[in-house]
């Protein structure tokens, strides 16, 4: 079988789910569309998923679903043998996306990381940062989050398969937090949140529980970080404080790490 | 005649979580080696760690795992706690076992229907299984429909199922309000009664013979079935408090797996830990209804086959919507959401049992709460030499099957244990062994 399209034949597109590095958990949240799996099984023909499916890795895919960060030296010929199978290349949550959290470890010297977790670093194969996919290749989509969000998930699985474009709005958290109708958690308790230059896509859940964004969706298009920061000043935050807040899920995102930069002290 | 060598391979394992693969090799049927490699790259979570607020644990090591970020963030927030000084009040240790529940159902539910079920049906996967025939559709409708029931508990009391949101250290940012969990009493209660339908349907399958002579490890709380909080014990007659897990446990690293594994310090030899540990361990902990259903499924304590565990683990999920009907049904959401933290220098180690089992945690802080040291050790560590020593056992019955049926069957021996790779590769221990 090689599964390649025949011009002409109706067939259900071809769907994969790739994994680098990665918790899995953006994957995990296709198999929590519990309402919407089976009728998309139907859809679309669930060609490769290996966590779902013993079905071998074969032919082309009409979209490509790729979670995780790339971050070990096999990877780089992997991701570019996706891209090469793939008509769609959707990057899937903050690891694929930004890197993830493990690009922590973005310049740090990761010989002397592998010798804190491992008696023989020898034996383990790594690359010095960890990288989002559009490093690599060229991605046709990125859908944010630490996870994913799932709604968002099937508006863009149902555009592609309907041949439009996905509605994803890329405006801040702080829109969505308005809109839910939730009291400010930064103007009434003092809560530092990252709402105002967070990517949307989540409804603005953490304030909608009394806590600040934590920012795990990365930053929003044209994200003011100065005046954020300003107003995190006049509340008494530390510098570093917010230097942690970014850096986590998002770190290498390319605002929170320009930002990151900027700040007077720098922590680990 | 010449020595024969067979080997079999299969180098990405499918239905597990994360990225491993498998070799077994024989000479003249003796097993010569029989490793389950683990290749997912590590994430170094251990080293990243150092220096961050001990109050981001809940967050950061959420990430390890998405399938059971619940465990992660329960595991840490305990241990920091230990070090701070904090005992819950009723209220939000309630809501720590409900959160548990949902997790403990979501993914228990996955791997039975999704993951593990495939295999005793033949087929690839489950979407393949709801083509292939009308009664197998409706089961993975079935599951899906419970899985979605435990998700929406850790939706209602965490904000969403993947890395809850609304775990902190000190207890909850938010408590979930009586009606939040009211309304989830009827699907809950439907699917308590699904699970004992898709009980009745588990006796239905055949199960190859796999009874081996473990040594389990579990928690043993005094008086409940445990999740958060219970005393270390063994088949083999361990009783330590989880402070004293190093002195019982050490990890090793091997050559073939970006992992290490876990083995007892006292002989080396492998142990069992996860839902058929706990089962063994903690039986007379279990209502009496749940001891009924486990006897006419056949399931009563000692469940020392494996393959037996896909069974158990609905036993489990029944419990856990009882547990979680009951927690509900008694909620009243009184005191704080969380108790004021005061950061402190020491140390603290946590054990709960993960959907996977025991996941230890052990952090050290300084006086501003800012983490020296972190060690955390997952259940798919402590397993993964216990695999091998299944694989190794269990060879000789499979090994003359045709190439395609000995490789399905190498698979699901591990299968049996819901490895999670990806967590296995995240917490691997700090301390350097320099020679
Ligand atoms: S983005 Fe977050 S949820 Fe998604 S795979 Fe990476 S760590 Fe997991
Ligand atoms: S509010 Fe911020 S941190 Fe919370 S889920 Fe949304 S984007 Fe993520």
């Amino acid at each position: 079988m090689t599964g390649t399209a025949e011009a002409g034949r109706a067939r259900p597109p071809r769907l994969g789910v790739f994994k680098f590095a990665s918790c899995d958990g953006c994957q995990l949240s296709l198999l929590d569309c519990e309402d919407e799996l089976l009728a998309l099984s139907e859809a679309v023909q669930i060609a490769y998923f290996l966590e779902a499916t013993r079905q071998p890795l074969a032919g082309q895919f009409d979209v490509a679903l790729v979670e995780g960060s790339i971050s070990a030296p096999e990877q780089l010929e992997q991701i570019r043998d996706v891209r090469q199978r793939s008509r769609y290349l959707v990057a899937i949550g903050a690891c694929a996306t930004a890197g993830g959290i493990q690009a922590l470890r973005n310049g740090a010297d990761v010989a002397d990381f592998l010798s804190l977790v491992y008696a023989r670093p020898d034996f383990i194969q790594t690359l010095a940062d960890s990288t989002p996919i559009s490093a690599h290749v060229a991605v046709d989509f990125e859908l944010r989050g630490c996870p994913i969000d799932k709604k968002q998930l099937v508006e863009l699985l149902l555009a592609l398969l309907a041949g439009r474009r996905p509605r994803v709005p890329n405006h801040a958290v702080c829109l969505e937090c308005k809109r839910a109708g939730y009291v400010c958690v930064m103007v009434t308790q003092g809560t530092p949140c990252l709402g105002p230059i967070t990517h949307a896509g989540c409804g603005a859940l953490c304030p909608g529980y009394d806590r600040g964004c934590y920012g795990c969706f990365g930053p929003a298009a044209r994200p003011n970080v100065t005046s954020l920061q300003a107003q995190f000043a006049r509340t008494g935050m530390a510098p570093d404080t917010f230097q942690r807040l970014l850096g986590t899920f998002n770190v290498a995102a390319p605002a929170f790490a320009a930002a990151r930069q900027a700040l007077p002290i720098v922590s680990p | 005649m010449t020595a024969t060598t067979r080997t079999i391979q299969v180098d990405a394992l499918a239905r597990v979580e994360g990225e491993g693969a498998l070799t077994l090799r024989l000479r003249d049927g003796i097993v010569e080696a029989a490793e389950l490699r683990i290749y997912e790259p590590p994430r170094f979570y251990e080293a990243f760690l150092r220096g961050r607020d001990a109050a981001e644990t809940p967050d950061i090591t959420a990430r390890i795992c998405g399938i059971c970020p619940v465990a992660y963030q329960m595991s840490a927030v305990h241990a920091v706690e230990r070090i701070y000084g904090l005992t819950m009040t009723p209220t939000l240790r309630v809501l720590r076992r409900l959160i548990y529940c949902g997790e403990w159902i979501e993914s228990h539910v996955l791997h039975v229907f999704l993951l593990h079920a495939p295999d005793f049906v033949g087929q690839p996967g489950a979407l393949e299984m709801a083509r292939a025939r009308p009664e197998w559709a409706s089961l993975v409708k079935t599951g899906l429909r419970i899985k979605k029931a435990g998700n929406s508990i850790v939706r209602a009391v965490g904000g969403r199922e993947v890395h809850p949101i609304n775990v902190k250290v000190g207890g909850f940012y938010r408590l979930p309000r009586r009606t939040e969990l009211a309304a989830l009493v009827p699907e809950l209660t439907w699917a308590e009664q699904a699970v004992r339908d898709c009980l009745d349907w588990s006796t239905t399958l055949d199960y190859p013979e796999g009874d081996g002579a473990y040594d389990f490890v579990a928690l043993r709380h005094p008086d409940e079935y445990p999740m958060n909080e219970g005393r270390l014990v063994s088949t083999s007659g361990l009783d330590a408090d989880v402070t004293e897990f190093d002195q019982h446990f050490a990890e090793q690293q091997v050559p073939h797996s970006n992992a290490l594994q876990a083995r007892k310090r006292q002989d080396g030899g492998t142990y069992f830990v996860g839902p058929l540990a706990r089962w063994n361990l903690n039986h007379d902990r279990l209502p009496a209804a749940i001891q009924a259903a486990a006897r006419a499924v056949g399931l009563a304590p000692p469940v020392l086959n494996p393959f037996r565990s896909l069974g158990v683990r609905l036993l489990e999920v029944l419990y856990a919507f009882g547990e979680a009907l009951r927690l509900i049904a008694a909620y009243e959401p009184e005191g704080p959401a969380s108790l004021p933290v005061e950061p402190r220098a020491g140390t603290g180690h946590a054990a709960t049992e993960a959907p996977r089992g025991l996941l230890y945690h052990r952090y050290a802080t300084d006086a501003a709460g800012h983490i020296l040291d972190a060690v955390i050790v997952p259940p798919t560590s402590q397993n993964q030499a216990q695999i091998e020593d299944d694989l190794r056992r269990l060879a000789p019955t499979f090994v003359d099957l045709p190439e395609e049926q000995a490789t399905w069957r190498a698979e699901m021996l591990i299968r049996n244990y819901d490895p999670c790779i990806s967590c296995a590769t995240h917490f691997l221990r700090l301390k350097v062994e320099r020679s």
